[in-house]
């Protein structure tokens, strides 16, 4: 214990360290927030600064965050639609209610589901590849290397990701939509002996577009904490591969966090 | 070529001019106010020990970090006057050479040369293949451009980050520690290199290292870093011949016991010392 720390006493010690913290906690806040800016400043101004956001790079993005992620996606998406069918049915045969059961698949995929569930599988494929990149690149220099070259490291390395980002999150979540929504029509075809095209007809009158919206919107924001949180992650990395380990998976388990809280608070604050 | 004497090279323009650099690291002070100027066609070599701030100094240099006071200017440009756009516009006429090479490992050794040329010219593929392949010849890297930078040895790392460095023609080229973790025939062929590339084409280097035999052979002016104060800037020669005991004792590899006082160790050991608690 240091002289001055000594004559503070333990309880201005603490608050000192509660100061300290929220220094931080705010610096990343802030830090998080010049990402996105600079992102869209890039991206706007970039090419009358020299500084043009590449379409080569960011559909080698949208290649590496969508396109790829179209199997795993699909994959879930159907065994998400499949249970919501079987708990939907086993739930509503307490009522006898069991014809009702698309009502529950149609809101539960649409407006929840697919957006929840993409979020969290891009945010570990992408979210921490995002941040094992952005964490190797800051140990060997790469990113001083970029900057010395005159290369702005947000333009070059985080815009790219962020448009691939705001395009596929979108994308996937509808695609999860649509699987999703086939996987619970399958079981209930199957279960209930209704058509597959009864089945559609009624999702169709069940769904509105602001139903739609509302899953679609919220993609997108997930999709924009997926990667400020990953090049934050990245950029702060300390320490060899040890650390790059760490900030990896610091990134995915903020992520899914930040993704779960936003999606509960935003249903909060658009369906009251 | 043999080497410019020290008047000749101060009769030149400054490429770098630094005037009382204070800068800080969270609380403590890592610069405490260097003042010093590379000119036109030297080799500027910054010595010093581990913590004696040459590495802080080269990042300053490089216009990588904000000081807390004092002024500098990068080929003729003050660093504090200029916008964004200007910044980086500045960088594009300056190289670097950094201690691990710092190549984009997922890209080829030619795409890695080639990256400043595609960002920032609109010159077109066969063209620029041609530009890297003549800098590969200048680092005697040619046929390697097909490789990533994991298939190549530490020298040849270094060599094409030089090639990367150049790619632009600049006129001023940094080596963050060129020498280190080389054998000493690769590290002295990184020296030839480096001279060459200063009789070639003109450019003016800083080379940031701690290699006594090295920095020798290749400054021009060598500028000595102790402890975040400039003990001394100097041709080799003049450096040699000084006999302030510091300069003396990092010349010639002695290791300088501070006297220490008996209590002092004491509370060190104990934790009570605050300057070891929070350095």
């Amino acid at each position: 214990m240091s002289e001055q720390e000594a004559k503070q006493g333990p309880i201005a010690q603490r608050v000192e360290n509660i100061g300290r913290r929220t220094m931080v906690g705010v610096g990343v806040i802030g830090y998080c927030a010049t990402l996105v800016w600079e992102s869209l400043y890039w991206a706007v101004l970039g090419k009358s600064m020299g500084q043009p956001v590449r379409l080569r790079a960011v559909v080698d993005q949208m290649m590496e965050i969508g396109i790829r992620a179209i199997p795993i996606v699909a994959l879930l998406a159907l065994a998400v639609g499949m249970m919501l069918a079987i708990q939907g049915i086993y739930t509503l045969s307490i009522f006898g209610a069991e014809s009702q059961v698309t009502y529950g698949i149609a809101f539960s995929v649409v407006r929840e589901f697919s957006p929840l569930i993409t979020g969290i599988l891009v945010a570990g494929r992408s979210g921490s590849a995002l941040a094992a990149r952005i964490g190797i690149m800051t140990i060997n220099q790469e990113v001083d290397a970029l900057s010395v070259m005159g290369i702005n490291p947000v333009r070059f390395l985080v815009a790219p990701a962020m448009f691939a980002m705001l395009i596929m999150m979108p994308c996937l979540t509808f695609l999860s939509d649509v699987v999703g929504l086939m996987g619970g029509g399958l079981y209930v075809a199957l279960d209930l002996k209704i058509s597959l095209s009864a089945y559609w007809s009624d999702i169709l009158k069940i769904i509105s577009n602001g139903d739609l919206t509302h899953g679609l919107m919220k993609s997108v924001l997930f999709g924009v904490l997926i990667v400020i949180i990953g090049v934050a992650n990245g950029a702060g990395v300390q320490g060899g591969a040890e650390g790059v380990g760490k900030v990896t998976t610091r990134a995915v388990v903020q992520s899914i966090s930040a993704i779960v809280i936003t999606d509960m608070f935003f249903a909060f604050m658009v369906t009251r | 070529m043999t080497k410019p004497t020290a008047e000749e090279i101060m009769k030149r323009d400054k490429v770098i001019d630094v005037e009382d650099l204070v800068t800080h690291y969270g609380e403590r002070m890592i610069l405490k106010g260097i003042s010093m100027d590379v000119r036109e066609g030297e080799i500027m070599v910054i010595m010093g020990g581990s913590g004696s701030g040459k590495s802080t100094l080269l990042r300053h240099l490089m216009s990588l970090e904000s000081a807390t006071s004092g002024k500098m200017s990068l080929l003729g440009k003050n660093i504090a006057d200029l916008s964004l756009k200007e910044t980086y516009d500045l960088r594009k006429k300056i190289g670097v050479a950094f201690q691990g090479g710092a190549l984009f490992s997922s890209m080829t050794v030619g795409e890695n040369i080639k990256l400043p040329l595609r960002e920032h010219t609109d010159l077109d593929e066969f063209t620029m293949d041609i530009m890297a392949r003549m800098k590969l010849e200048v680092v005697d890297l040619a046929g390697f451009e097909d490789l990533t930078p994991s298939e190549l040895s530490g020298g040849m790392l270094k060599r094409a980050a030089v090639a990367r460095a150049i790619i632009m023609d600049p006129k001023l080229l940094f080596f963050d520690e060129p020498s280190a973790g080389l054998d000493p025939v690769v590290a002295a062929q990184l020296d030839e290199l480096i001279l060459r590339l200063r009789d070639a084409m003109g450019m003016s280097i800083v080379v940031v290292t701690h290699e006594l035999d090295s920095a020798f052979r290749i400054a021009d002016r060598i500028t000595m870093l102790d402890q975040g104060n400039i003990l001394m800037v100097g041709t080799p020669e003049e450096m040699k011949a000084s006999d302030n005991s510091r300069i003396q004792n990092l010349l010639n590899r002695r290791i300088e016991e501070a006297e220490l006082d008996p209590d002092a160790y004491l509370r060190r050991l104990t934790g009570e010392d605050t300057k070891y608690e929070r350095p």
